[in-house]
């Protein structure tokens, strides 16, 4: 912006021209950092014992990839899980009704009062609890369909629905306090308008509240996706032993050389992390519509979906640049 | 009752109550009044907010609810839209009871609230605006218009979205369909929302003060809207600080203090005030 000073057509006669204030202890930080990262870089490469040859063996082995793919499995299934279960906890959290009200409260009550270690120890030792699952009318002999828990874990792989549940169900007692908010943070005129439109609940619910919640819900559940990415790191209690952590650590204790694998670790992880930022910052944008398109800017908004289409695609395009010129 | 109609000299509106009455299709219907209030109460826990509103209007005609802050004329509004719920008395719209019905409980009459369906119905003859607009921020324009015909009339979508640019263009709104409401001006917002609750086809337009949330020089653009729903024919209930408009456009002019109607009659007793509270509180607002 500051070179344009002189060109932008203004024609301001009495432009200032000042020079910035001189700031020596920025400076100064500046330089002490960067020489504490060099010494940190030198270390890292020098010092033998990080073994970056062994790294470089190992980034790729196959047990490490198909451990990277059983962790974003894992990941992916319980948050959804997780989700679900959370919006469910928060609406009837706000219920009328004070049994769900109350089942919402112990659950969430539960589930984060209690370790998730614990918890997932717990949920390995299921088949033990009860050895048969069967679908069928409660407190009488009749049944439609039985299992017995043993089978059913070997549907998929050793553990996996274990650590699955245990990671869901820990996750969503969080999620729903989350979600609980941002209920909460939606203007009550806007259930009310919608209310004197002659909406039903649970259509103020769907169309109204929720997606307006989730602009305010969606920053603090992506931070719950990275943190349940590294969370799957415990299902070693269950005992899961598939995921990268438990894979990489197999083939440490194998060739006794534990710091090269958990550099693997560490960088699979980061890669991981890294790209669910990216997906976070959209989604973020995505349900940021309507509040952080320039309220000052009068430009009609590119929107093609469902309802209205757009009427003036063109000038849209054009506004669009513009915000992402303001974002980036 | 002088009305400064320009255009729209063919409507019922153009006339006066009286002759609006008989002009009005069925003859039957207009004896019934569209909004019917007997000795309503209205309590807040200990705060006893409205003691004994008793009010009619009749179909066609505009009425103006004024009164200092805290009277409870917006409470009265909301009951009468279900969101509130009555502590006494009852409110008739076209002759329906509104929010209870008489049921048959083994031999006995008794009152019982409704079910979501019903109360869902009865809001469907009642359109609302709101002094803070309500818009729906994460949808734009024509899609806040559209939302309740698609969704809760169920109109298909292509004659939801015509009738939907038509409404907008009669609030002078028809070029900003695809913007969201915040890149809109109040004026414009508070415009969107009266095309919003005149898609549902109400026959009654609840104002909740209407104008107070906006600033001075968008006011005018609101009121004329206003205006000329009430020149074609549209019942409605405006509670406003505007006294202007309540003498232009208003049938009937109620004033409410302290939870309770001080004085009503025609426009012409905001010229002639005979209760001294409402003489005080003219000479504020004048």
């Amino acid at each position: 912006m500051a070179r344009c000073s002189q060109s932008d057509g203004l024609g301001i006669p009495n432009r200032i021209h000042a020079k910035p204030v001189r700031r020596p202890g920025s400076l100064i930080a500046a330089i002490i950092v960067a020489f504490l990262v060099v010494m940190l870089v030198h270390g890292m490469v020098s010092n033998e014992k990080f073994d970056w040859p062994t790294v470089w063996k190992y980034l790729f082995n196959e047990h490490v990839l198909s451990g990277i793919g059983w962790t974003i499995i894992l990941t992916v299934t319980s948050m959804f899980i997780a989700i679900v279960l959370a919006v469910i906890l928060a609406v009837m959290r706000q219920s009328v009704n004070p049994v769900l009200r109350g089942v919402s409260w112990f659950w969430i009550w539960f589930f984060r009062g209690t370790p998730v270690y614990t918890q997932l120890v717990f949920w390995g030792l299921f088949s033990v609890l009860i050895p048969t699952i069967s679908l069928g009318i409660p407190f009488t002999d009749i049944s439609f369909w039985q299992m017995s828990t043993e089978q059913l874990n070997k549907l998929i792989a050793q553990g996996f629905l274990a650590a699955m549940i245990g990671l869901a169900f820990n996750e969503s007692a969080y999620l729903a306090e989350i979600v609980r908010a941002g209920l909460e943070a939606v203007d009550p005129g806007q259930g009310e308008a919608a209310e004197a439109l002659g909406m039903s609940r649970t259509l103020i619910m769907r169309r109204v509240i929720l997606p307006q919640a989730m602009r305010i819900i969606v920053p603090p559940t992506g931070n719950e996706v990275i943190s349940m990415l590294k969370t799957t790191s415990l299902v070693s209690a269950v005992p899961f032993s598939l995921e990268i952590q438990f894979a990489t650590n197999a083939i440490a204790s194998r060739i006794y050389k534990p710091i090269p694998l958990l550099i693997v670790a560490c960088f699979w992880y980061l890669v991981i992390t890294s790209v669910l930022m990216i997906v976070q910052s959209r989604l973020e944008k995505y349900f940021g519509k309507g509040f952080n398109e320039g309220s000052g800017a009068h430009a009609p908004a590119d929107d093609g979906d469902e309802d209205g289409q757009s009427v003036a695609k063109n000038d849209s395009k054009v506004v669009k640049a513009t915000f992402l010129g303001l974002n980036a | 009752m002088e009305k400064n109609t320009t255009t729209i000299n063919d409507l019922p509106a153009a006339m006066s109550p009286s002759e609006k009455q008989k002009s009005v299709g069925n003859p039957v219907s207009n004896t019934v009044p569209a909004v019917k209030a007997t000795q309503v109460h209205k309590a807040f826990g200990d705060l006893h907010v409205l003691k004994g509103i008793d009010m009619e209007v009749m179909p066609g005609t505009v009425t103006v609810i004024l009164g200092p802050s805290g009277s409870g004329k917006s409470t009265f509004l909301r009951l009468i839209n279900q969101l509130e719920t009555l502590t006494g008395g009852s409110i008739e719209v076209d002759g329906e009871l509104i929010g209870y019905k008489h049921v048959n409980r083994a031999g006995e009459d008794v009152l019982q609230t409704l079910n979501d369906k019903e109360m869902a119905r009865q809001r469907e003859k009642l359109g609302m605006v709101f002094q803070r607009f309500n818009l729906f921020p994460h949808r734009t324009v024509l899609q806040n218009v559209m939302e309740a015909p698609v969704h809760v009339a169920k109109v298909p979508k292509k004659q939801a979205r015509e009738e939907a640019l038509k409404e907008l263009e009669r609030v002078g709104m028809g070029d900003r369909a695809n913007y969201y409401p915040m890149q809109l001006s109040g004026g414009q917002q508070q415009r969107v929302a009266i095309a919003r609750a005149l898609a549902m086809k109400p026959k009654i337009m609840l104002f909740d003060e209407p104008t107070s949330a906006l600033d001075p020089e968008l006011v005018g653009e609101v009121l004329a809207v206003m205006r000329s729903l009430a020149d074609a024919g549209m019942t409605m209930i405006v509670v406003t600080h505007e006294i202007g408009f309540a003498r232009e456009v208003a049938d009937q002019i109620v004033f409410m203090d302290g939870g309770v109607v001080v004085e009503h009659g025609g426009a012409e007793i905001i010229e002639h005030p005979q209760e001294p509270r409402f003489q005080d509180f003219l000479s504020h607002v004048l």
